[in-house]
């Protein structure tokens, strides 16, 4: 099997606070991967040390086959991160966004043209290409956001709430873009607080006060909770938590 | 497409590069915005230039003329030549003078005693009474001392190859601005008060605007290294800011006739690191707030208000209480400001600058460490 994260005893300490203690665990290619926790868990820190963003206090980590601790410039060329906020500049038409985000990822003027073109074929935004993104709906701007994040083909990309505020029917759209990303290869890293879309993923962790106390498959959770849904499962975990709100 | 076609001059790929041409696109597509950024130093130098002028021009005067003799005649003719003032005559007593003070019509009286030639003549002293409106004593004395300059222009010239021993001569020469023109004070003044509202604050807000849509976020997360954000942020607004300076330094010198003296090229080279100055003040109130009106608020306040007050352009450093003269040192514009004032009026070299120049070095250094150093805790 190959693994593009693996985590082991991954920590954060803020003075004496144990944002993340002591995670271990492995996510394969192609895999879309649930990380679910309460606000104040853990997730954005364990995720920002993922993301190169942050070095961890102790344990180890690959991301990608680099190290979190040594080979963040190199995590992060072969990362895709997208945001609830969407991260699209209103002010910008849709191509200039690509292009922007293109050229942040140093690639070439050749390979943003073709996948620029790929993209609006495949959103079918052909009418708005030259738009203002500000001017398009939240759905589509959406969208837009993950076709952005994963626009330089990273081996990952991470979705941090990806579908707030966003009405169902997108939301399922949303997911099956998702999943076409995932059979091209691409690993999915996603943070929810919608616990249908817990369902969709392989597999799911969920964190409770830094740790990782749960980590299976959505049916493997269910039947060794002895729960009917996903909501049942974060609940019967999350009530045993310490720590609550951000 | 259109636009596309309008902007295909900045095309080119580099991160950096790409990262700047969307810079130039946000300046672009906020006209408002992009007028005022460019249209700002028109208005205030036509502004300071024509309507807050203390200039006198043709301002009318009275005169009150008791002895009608040679030598008052003749300064009344001065006064009246110079184009400064005119002479209204029609005067003939201090109630005259009351009244059209009153009328508002003139806010200066020269009154000639009797036998004013006579007593200038032989007894080598001589009375001219000046009486002007003070209820607005900047322009009142303004006008006494235009007045009196051209009296004792008068008295230099008529001891003019004469011994007289105990003729005391006043000596007036007014150096580098010898017409008294506002002009000279406010053009450094306003090119510094334009660079530092532009490049502070546009800085700042441009910086924190990303933070505040999670556009920053994306860049963290991006191989893009923190320098090249930072230069990218620059880089539209240091452009922008040399378009300002040609356009403030272009209608001085043909509009309100305010000459450079100094060398082009060092007034030009001292404004780039002022305008950077500015840019890394702007940097670090950026990596000292997460919302736009918050950086905008320091911007203004602690930053525009300083330049205008304490840069020596409105009130000057020498006349301020000890701890507001203290206070200025740290303000980056007075240094600017000086060093304005010697290159572009004075004729000065950089001699004469290099102390005001190390200190601007030295203020963008620090500045510069301190932002990058808070820019980098954010990121851990």
């Amino acid at each position: 099997m190959e693994y593009v994260i693996r985590a082991e005893k991954l920590s954060k300490t803020f003075g004496d606070f144990r944002a993340v203690d002591e995670i271990s665990f492995q996510v394969s290619k192609g895999e879309i991967f649930g990380f679910l926790g309460a606000n104040g868990a853990g997730k954005t820190t364990a995720m920002r040390m993922l993301c190169g963003l942050s070095i961890p206090s102790s344990g180890k980590a690959t991301v990608a086959g680099f190290d979190v601790y040594k080979q963040t410039e190199l995590i992060k060329k072969n990362i895709g991160y997208m945001s609830q906020k969407f991260s699209l500049y209103e002010d910008l038409t849709v191509k200039e966004n690509m292009q922007f985000y293109g050229g942040i990822y140093g690639k070439s003027n050749q390979f943003i043209k073709e996948k620029t073109a790929a993209i609006i074929e495949q959103l079918s935004l052909q009418n708005e290409a030259g738009k203002l993104v500000g001017s398009l709906p939240l759905g589509w701007k959406q969208k837009l956001a993950f076709s952005v994040a994963i626009f330089h083909e990273p081996a990952i990309v991470f979705l941090d709430e990806p579908t707030g505020g966003v009405d169902p029917v997108t939301r399922r759209e949303f997911w099956s873009m998702i999943y076409q990303a995932a059979d091209s290869g691409i690993t999915v890293f996603v943070t929810t607080h919608y616990m249908d879309e817990a369902e969709y993923c392989n597999r799911v962790s969920i964190m409770v006060d830094g740790k990782i106390e749960a980590l299976d498959t959505p049916h493997g959770l269910k039947k060794t909770f002895g729960a009917d849904s996903m909501d049942s499962v974060f609940l019967k975990l999350a009530r045993g938590a310490a720590r609550s709100a951000d | 497409m259109e636009q596309q076609k309008r902007y295909s001059f900045l095309k080119r790929s580099s991160s950096l590069f790409a990262f700047i041409r969307k810079e130039f696109y946000h300046i672009f597509r906020d006209r408002r915005t992009m007028f005022i950024l460019l249209g700002m130093p028109i208005v205030e130098i036509i502004i300071f230039g024509f309507a807050l002028t203390n200039e006198v021009k043709n301002s009318k005067i009275a005169v009150f003329d008791q002895s009608a003799d040679q030598a008052s005649v003749a300064i009344t003719q001065e006064l009246n030549a110079s184009r400064y003032f005119d002479v209204v005559k029609d005067i003939h007593s201090y109630s005259d003078i009351d009244a059209a003070f009153r009328k508002g019509t003139m806010k200066l009286a020269v009154v000639f005693p009797k036998n004013f030639n006579e007593d200038l003549l032989h007894l080598n002293k001589a009375q001219v009474q000046l009486i002007a409106d003070a209820s607005d004593p900047n322009v009142a004395t303004t006008l006494t001392n235009y007045a009196t300059a051209i009296i004792l222009d008068y008295q230099d010239r008529i001891t003019q190859g004469r011994q007289i021993p105990y003729m005391i001569k006043t000596e007036q020469r007014m150096l580098y601005n010898p017409q008294l023109k506002g002009a000279y004070s406010f053009v450094p003044g306003v090119m510094a008060m334009v660079l530092m509202l532009i490049c502070t604050m546009m800085t700042a807000v441009t910086i924190v605007k990303e933070k505040e849509t999670g556009t920053m976020e994306i860049m963290l997360v991006s191989p893009l290294q923190p320098f090249k954000i930072i230069v990218a942020k620059a880089v539209p607004y240091l452009l922008l800011s040399l378009i300002n300076i040609a356009s403030i330094l272009l209608l001085s010198t043909f509009v309100l006739g305010v000459p450079i003296q100094g060398n082009l090229l060092l007034l030009i080279g001292e404004g780039v690191l002022f305008i950077i100055t500015c840019l890394t003040l702007g940097l670090l109130i950026s990596t000292s707030t997460d919302s736009q009106q918050t950086a905008m608020f320091i911007s203004l306040t602690g930053m525009f208000l300083p330049t205008v007050m304490l840069s020596g352009f409105m009130f000057p450093v020498e006349n301020m209480p000890r701890f507001l003269q203290i206070i200025s040192n740290i303000v980056p514009a007075r240094w600017f400001y000086s060093i304005v004032k010697d290159v572009m009026i004075k004729g000065l070299g950089f001699t004469a600058v290099w102390k005001e120049t190390l200190i601007l070095v030295g203020m963008t250094l620090a500045l510069l460490a301190l932002s990058i150093k808070k820019f980098k805790i954010r990121l851990a």
